[in-house]
């Protein structure tokens, strides 16, 4: 149980362990090493799969409760193995490519925007020492990797051979490029009283008040650059239903389909992770109060909060328009951007 | 360089939403529209043609396949225009039941309407809610005639039959909780800025425009027209009821037909409410011989009723030769059949004047201005167009 509290200790006990198991029976390090990251990269792909599956089941579960239904009831208790039916079914379709598409594009397309949502997970501060890597440049790493994915739509809409999948892909290259600056300047503000990119850092700083207090507006900033970073809700005009049909995969279908469907999600995880880290204290407890529940929990009540509001938004808000949306991003929220960091930076020389 | 081209998109007829099987080709720069052409006719039934071929009674239920969402409606046109060419006096008692249905049915209509053009626009929840609604106006003709959505609820003279037991206090009911209802959708998006922009200054026709294109019903409203055929040529007995036009603010945009439809559910609520409480007492249908089919126990048991009955059936009744046209104010506006009568049992011509047609046109002087194609979708959605009319 104190373990479960200190998983500083925890982890360092493991490697302890198996350093001293590796001496003792004469193994060079460098299998450690690999087994160590295997485990690691499983744990972390099992955690993104299983994670995602459950926030579909959440997202359908939260829409039917606002909308007076029920959702899913009929696979397992209160439709639980709903997402895992569905990912089961969507795993043994026919593998369908237009004949239109660009071939490789079309193949590579769904990796290429699901992977980095991955590699996202590497730098997430889950607990003290329970972190996969932490980087010094963590928060850039997490900027410049969230950025990736978009070629992977853009190349889905352009591969695709239709024409409302270009108009998705364009339109979401449009909002990606705007929405990255508006979030790096709403969390330059936090970066600059951590003084640290580093994650773990950033955290610790934390300790005794969150940085909500410092940046509220720099939170909100994020949290709307956030949504539109995910295509979400009202900002989901890349795949904008009700005009383009499904825009970017209007052609795909299923595990491709499932790819760019469990990258949303993963990605929605991820926003909502980063939130946390960045402005609500990461792992740590409310200040002042004694600790209750383990920081790994802490972690992830919060998030899933932050999850809940994006779900909150989505079955709440009509769509944007796109220039409307381009107008929002460039002519709203990065100037307030620019305000904050001015602020936050006026502040700190004057204490 | 390579020259630039304008890049042709062919929305429908298999589209979210363009409400049914339209099919729209759009010419777009970049995603700014420059041209729409509106292809109609993929659900074409030929109904006109078929009424030609139908005695006048059993044309009725095929009424119900022009606007499906209205089926009341239709079906209240088409009653009315063949009573006209009867010279038929139909008994107070049904008049005031079949505005009870009607104004129901608008509300229905509007509900659906209400749901798919949030849907359009990107708000998904205002659908169920709307959804929950229409159930309970549904769940009230299931009531009174068995069916839900394609009704034929009414008979020409009059009404099937008599409103049955707990009818009167299902609809007090759903009178009573509906505006609330309303309020719960208008707090959702009246004042969402989201909506707001999405729906102000978008898809503008101006009020001469409108009437030129012959536009009717609440898409006319919208524009500042106050024209409801209720109001202007009163028909059953809505010279007796009161109630008000709604015409929005003026602008005559997408918001403004949303303003005004929301408006109009409130008024056909405030509608029942009056007629509910004010049914006469007396017959529900004409006491025609030659035209009503009598009763069914007077069929088993009066010879001459036997006689009249078997004439209806195998051979229906035979208007004088003559031309009609009637109209209502439908959902979705002025919905008219036209009928010509050569003295035969059946119609030797049947014209419908839709209001959906009528109101597609405008699209093209909704779409000028740089309207995008989010802006399409909208402007579609605030028309409330249902291609089972457009197309017959």
């Amino acid at each position: 149980m104190e373990l479960l509290f200190n998983t500083q200790e925890l982890i360092d006990r493991i490697y302890v362990f198996l350093t001293n198991l590796c001496l003792d029976y004469d193994i060079p390090f460098w299998v450690l090493t690999v087994v160590i990251m295997a485990v690691v990269a499983g744990i972390v792909a099992g955690f993104v799969a299983v994670n995602t599956m459950m926030l579909v089941l959440a997202e359908r579960k939260v829409a039917a409760h606002m909308q007076d239904r029920l959702g899913p009831m009929r696979v397992g208790f209160h439709g639980i193995l709903q997402t895992v039916a569905d990912a089961i079914k969507l795993v043994l379709k026919e593998n369908l490519m237009p004949k239109a598409a660009d071939r490789v594009m079309f193949f590579l397309a769904p990796i290429i925007v699901f992977a980095p949502a991955m590699m996202a997970y590497v730098i997430l501060p889950w607990s003290p020492g329970i972190i996969v890597k932490d980087l010094n440049l963590g928060v850039l790493y997490l900027l410049a990797v969230g950025s990736i994915g978009i070629i992977g739509i853009i190349m889905a809409g352009w591969s695709s051979g239709n024409k409302y999948s270009l108009l998705g892909g364009m339109r979401s290259a449009a909002q990606v490029v705007s929405y990255e600056v508006a979030m790096v300047l709403s969390i330059l503000g936090v970066i600059m009283i951590a003084g640290s990119l580093k994650m773990g850092d950033i955290v610790e700083s934390q300790k005794n008040i969150w940085y909500i207090c410092f940046q509220p507006l720099g939170f909100l900033l994020y949290l709307m650059a956030a949504t539109a970073e995910c295509n979400r809700a009202p900002f989901d005009i890349p795949e904008a239903e009700s005009e383009l049909v499904a825009g970017f995969h209007t052609e795909y279908g299923g595990i491709k389909f499932a790819m760019f469907f469990l990258a949303e999600y993963a990605n929605i995880f991820v926003v909502s992770a980063v939130c946390t880290t960045l402005f609500l204290g990461g792992w740590q407890g409310i200040p002042g109060l004694p600790i209750i529940l383990p920081p790994i929990l802490w972690f992830l009540i919060k998030t899933y909060a932050i999850v809940f509001i994006f779900m909150w938004f989505r079955w709440t808000y009509p769509r944007v328009r796109v220039d409307q949306l381009m107008t929002f991003g460039w002519k709203f929220l990065v100037p307030l951007g620019f305000i904050n960091i001015l602020i936050t930076g006026l502040v700190m020389v004057i204490k | 360089m390579p020259e630039t081209q304008e890049m042709i998109i062919n929305m429908g007829p298999q589209h979210p939403s363009t409400h049914g099987v339209l099919r729209l080709v759009l010419n777009l720069d970049g995603e700014i529209i420059t041209k729409v052409t509106p292809d109609i006719g993929y659900l074409h039934r030929g109904i006109e043609k078929l009424a030609e071929d139908m005695t006048y009674a059993q044309f009725l239920p095929v009424t119900d396949r022009l606007d499906y969402l209205a089926a009341v409606s239709n079906n209240l046109a088409y009653c009315l225009a063949v009573e006209k060419l009867l010279g038929l006096e139909v008994p107070k008692r049904a008049s005031y039941i079949r505005v009870i249905l009607t104004e129901l049915n608008r509300i229905a209509s509007h509900l659906v309407w209400i749901g798919t053009h949030a849907l359009d626009i990107g708000a998904y929840t205002p659908f169920l809610y709307a959804f929950r609604e229409r159930e309970a106006i549904l769940d009230i003709y299931e009531l009174f005639c068995g069916a839900r959505f394609t009704t034929s609820c009414f008979r020409i003279g009059g009404l099937p039959q008599d409103i049955p037991a707990g009818f009167v206090e299902k609809v007090e009911k759903f009178v009573k909780i509906f505006p609330k209802k309303v309020d719960e959708y208008e707090a959702l998006l009246t004042k969402n800025e989201i909506w707001l922009r999405r729906t102000q200054f978008v898809g503008i026709i101006s009020a001469e425009d409108g009437i030129n294109y012959s536009l009717s019903g609440p898409s006319l409203r919208g524009s500042g027209v106050k024209w409801d055929i209720r109001k202007a040529e009163p028909y059953c007995v809505y010279d007796e009821l009161e109630f008000d036009i709604p015409t929005g603010r003026g602008v005559g945009d997408v918001y403004d037909r949303y303003l005004v439809r929301m408006e109009e559910m409130r008024q056909s609520c405030k509608i029942v409410k009056q007629a509910i409480a004010k049914i006469p007492g007396g017959d529900f249908i004409a006491n025609a011989a030659k035209i009503v089919p009598p009763p069914k126990e007077r069929v088993l048991t009066d010879i001459e009723a036997l006689i009249h009955h078997f004439k209806l059936v195998v051979e229906g009744f035979k208007p004088p030769k003559k031309e009609v046209y009637a109209c209502i104010e439908a959902p979705k506006g002025e919905l008219g059949f036209y009928i010509v009568s050569d003295g035969s049992n059946k119609p030797y011509r049947l014209k419908i004047r839709p209001p959906s047609f009528a109101n597609l046109q405008s699209i093209y002087k909704m779409i000028e201005g740089g309207m995008m194609v989010a802006d399409v979708v909208a402007i579609i959605g605030s028309l409330d167009i249902v291609l089972g009319e457009i197309d017959r």
